[in-house]
């Protein structure tokens, strides 16, 4: 057999290397045995360096996770001051008053002549009249509020109405308040709504039908502001409880004449409220105005005391009124003269003894199915004097109903109905069809 | 005697409930009524002004409210303009000083940055918050800021308790920091995931889970949804892939669950605040219910 060379090449090499690794003491092979060891050596201080940066990153990880949400957390204060920097920077307006708008239109349709209308025992004071016929712009509002400083609010609203075609602008409120009276005392003065009875103290634009109730018309004018002073104190109790006090000039109606050197008309008044349970809440009042009149509207001069009592109650699930909810509310007046009245048309007339009550009342339910949608009633009447210039012996009487479609909560449209009879013989049946928006600074309404 | 002994605790009943007056409290949102019970506890009375099937936007100025923030030492309240229609009548009604403005007055979304703020406002593009969205209690990592600024505004108001404000706010950051390390760990699956929501309260919330909305059933913040925008929603949620259509325990379930009818993307309430659900006894119990019911809707 012929050995193969490969064969041998490989013994040779087998037999060579084993002495050679036996022979470890060859310097040449030492060196590389030491290489070999720094070597892995070093790989070892490698890989351990690269433990650290590992860990050193997870570290600064963990770091700049932290410092996520230290920032997020660092939200804090500081950064209240950044808005206020950014918003003073882009404008001077910041002071500002808060500016708010109303604006309402109206189509109606009377069935009668509105120049006919008149009212059993109740003359047509203030701006107790029905709406005119056809399309026409309701009362537009303008309105502006602000902190004056650390003590006072200060707060102007005009209002602009076209009448015979001529455009009237009138100061509806123009009064400063208080803000910093302690334990509970507000002052207020200037030209305000009286806070007598409940919705006399509401502008027009929160209420739930397009006009006023029937008493608010014949009593107070539709509404009774003037320029006076007011004060007011809430007491610290459980159930909310307010007394108040004003003295008006006494110009508008039901007053008349500003007597006693400008301070006619005196009110008091006081409100209740609370809530029973979740879903309930109710708020009474009871006040009174007391008025001297010289020559006023009705052609009364002498001393009116009215007084009014107020009831609302609402109802909601879960107490959020503004998905659903029923409201009733209800306010009677009882109006007592004693004086003289001259016949307004006729000024040569005798005058007439005039000393009597009379009343008036309404009740007004809403029942609001969805945010969108409520529904309304509304029964007014009122109850003439028996004798006196006015006496008369039907009461007027008046049927509205209501549907409001509501947009957002700053516009809305309403279709009411109503069925009107001041008179024996004469019944006006009243459709009306209102839009109203408010536009500007967000209103926060009272309940 | 017995008479007599009525007679003498009733009087120092009345004497003495002037001296160890408790910190009053007038809470606007029942979250922040939650937090004040971490950092106070029995220290102060808290009076909560909303519940959580009550849209806070819209919340009426009730006699009640007057009668208890005419006797509130202290006011907090979400602010950014979430109870502009209420809180300023309110506070103009109740004649308190010592809440109108000061130490008195702290409002929640000040002590943080808001998101959302607008650049233009106009409200064609619904009930917009010139302030930035308000809905700040669902992003932990602001309510821990909150409660920072409160436990410090409640020990200037009340000194007396100041050691017992700083040792409780110190105990509710360690939970907290805990249970943020917990819903962060639990939540991750929600990362990058789609919603549907009712309104525009949610954006801290899912901010701080990573995750997307894709569509709100309200056509802008503030109005009612209506048929047509729900119609138009079809598409998107199917197409966005939504794991749920959200809305908030006090909403209107019907759009969503109609929506969901006609997409199978579940309609999931979640409690928004505390009281929401049965869950959301209090803070922890929120955010536990939220990201519980969230992951519920990936199954």
């Amino acid at each position: 057999m012929r050995p193969n060379p490969l064969a041998i090449a490989l013994a040779t090499i087998l037999l060579a290397s084993a002495p050679l690794a036996e022979a470890s003491t060859d310097p040449q092979i030492a060196a590389l045995a030491e290489r070999i060891r720094a070597l892995e050596a070093n790989a070892q201080v490698l890989q351990k360096q690269a433990a650290d940066a590992l860990a050193a990153a997870q570290a600064a990880q963990s770091e700049l996770h932290q410092m996520i949400a230290a920032q997020q957390q660092q939200s804090v204060a500081q950064v209240s001051a950044e808005p206020a920097a950014s918003s003073t920077s882009a404008s001077t307006n910041a002071f500002n008053p808060a500016i708010a708008l109303i604006l309402n239109g109206l189509f109606v349709n009377h069935s009668q002549d509105p120049l006919n209308y008149q009212r059993a025992g109740f003359p047509l004071v203030g701006e107790g009249e029905p709406s005119l016929n056809g399309l026409q712009l309701g009362e537009s509002e303008i309105s502006f509020a602000a902190n004056i400083d650390d003590k006072f609010y200060g707060q102007l609203t005009l209002t602009m109405a076209s009448e015979n075609g001529e455009t009237d602008t009138g100061i509806e409120e123009a009064y400063i308040e208080t803000t910093a009276l302690p334990d509970g005392f507000t002052a207020r003065a200037g030209r305000f709504y009286s806070n007598i009875g409940y919705l006399n103290s509401h502008h027009t634009h929160t209420d739930y039908f397009s006009d006023r109730p029937l008493a608010y018309q014949a009593f107070l004018g539709n509404q009774y502001g003037d320029d006076g002073v007011q004060i007011r104190w809430v007491a610290p109790t459980d159930i909310y409880l307010e007394l108040g006090s004003e003295a008006f000039r006494g110009e508008s109606a039901p007053a008349s004449g500003a007597a006693h050197d400008g301070i006619g008309a005196k009110t008091f008044f006081v409100h209740a409220g609370g809530d029973v349970g979740f879903e309930n809440s109710w708020l009474a009042g009871a006040s009174i105005l007391h008025t001297d009149s010289v020559n006023g509207e009705d052609g009364f001069s002498g001393r009116n005391n009215l007084f009014l009592f107020d009831f609302t109650w609402k109802w909601a699930p879960h107490g959020a009124f503004k998905d659903s909810g029923v409201v009733v509310r209800s306010e009677a007046f009882i109006d007592d003269r004693d004086g003289m009245v001259i016949d307004p048309q006729d000024p040569d007339a005798l005058a007439q003894a005039w000393n009597g009550k009379r009343h008036g009342a309404y009740i007004e339910g809403l029942y609001r199915f969805s945010r969108t949608w409520d529904v309304g009633y509304r029964y007014d009447k009122l109850w003439a004097a028996s004798s006196g210039p006015y006496a008369s012996d039907f009461n007027p009487t008046r049927h509205t109903v209501d549907a409001t479609w509501h947009n957002s909560e700053f516009s809305l449209l309403r279709l009411q109905f109503s069925h009107d009879q001041p008179q024996p013989h004469f019944i006006d049946n009243v459709l009306s069809l209102q839009y109203q928006v408010s536009l500007g600074a967000h209103g926060a309404h009272k309940f | 005697m017995r008479k007599m002994l009525f007679l003498m605790v009733a009087i120092a009943a009345v004497i003495s409930t002037p001296v160890q007056a408790k910190l009053r409290v007038f809470a606007c949102e029942p979250e922040w009524a939650s937090l004040l019970n971490e950092l106070a506890g029995d220290a102060i009375t808290v009076d909560i002004a909303t519940n959580a099937l009550q849209d806070v936007h819209v919340v009426e100025a009730r006699p009640s409210l007057i009668a208890k923030m005419r006797r509130a030492d202290l006011l907090v309240c979400t602010g950014a303009q979430l109870e502009i229609g209420w809180l300023p009548q309110l506070l103009r009604q109740a004649g308190n000083t010592k809440v109108s403005a000061g130490a008195g007055h702290f409002m929640a979304a000040s002590q943080v940055t808001t998101l959302e703020k607008p650049a233009s406002i106009d409200r064609s593009a619904g009930d917009v918050h010139p302030d930035g969205n308000p809905h700040v209690q669902l992003d932990p990592y602001r309510v821990l800021a909150i409660a920072k600024a409160l436990g410090a505004r409640l020990a200037e108001l009340d000194a007396a308790n100041a050691t017992t404000y700083q040792q409780r706010l110190g105990d509710f950051e360690t939970r907290w920091q805990a249970a943020i390390k917990a819903w962060e760990a639990k939540a991750a699956p929600l990362k990058g995931k789609s919603v549907i929501v009712y309104h525009s309260s949610w954006v801290y919330l899912l901010q701080w889970l990573g995750m997307h909305e894709i569509g709100s059933l309200e056509p802008k913040p503030g109005v009612p949804p209506t048929s047509s925008h729900l119609s138009s929603l079809i598409d998107v949620t199917k197409s966005g892939g939504a794991i749920a259509i959200i809305s908030a325990a006090y909403q209107d379930r019907r759009p969503g669950e109609w929506l969901s009818e006609r997409t199978s993307v579940p309609a999931v309430v979640l409690p928004f605040t505390v009281g929401g659900d049965d869950q959301a006894k209090d803070l922890f119990g929120l955010y536990d219910s939220t990201i519980d019911k969230l992951l519920g809707a990936l199954k």
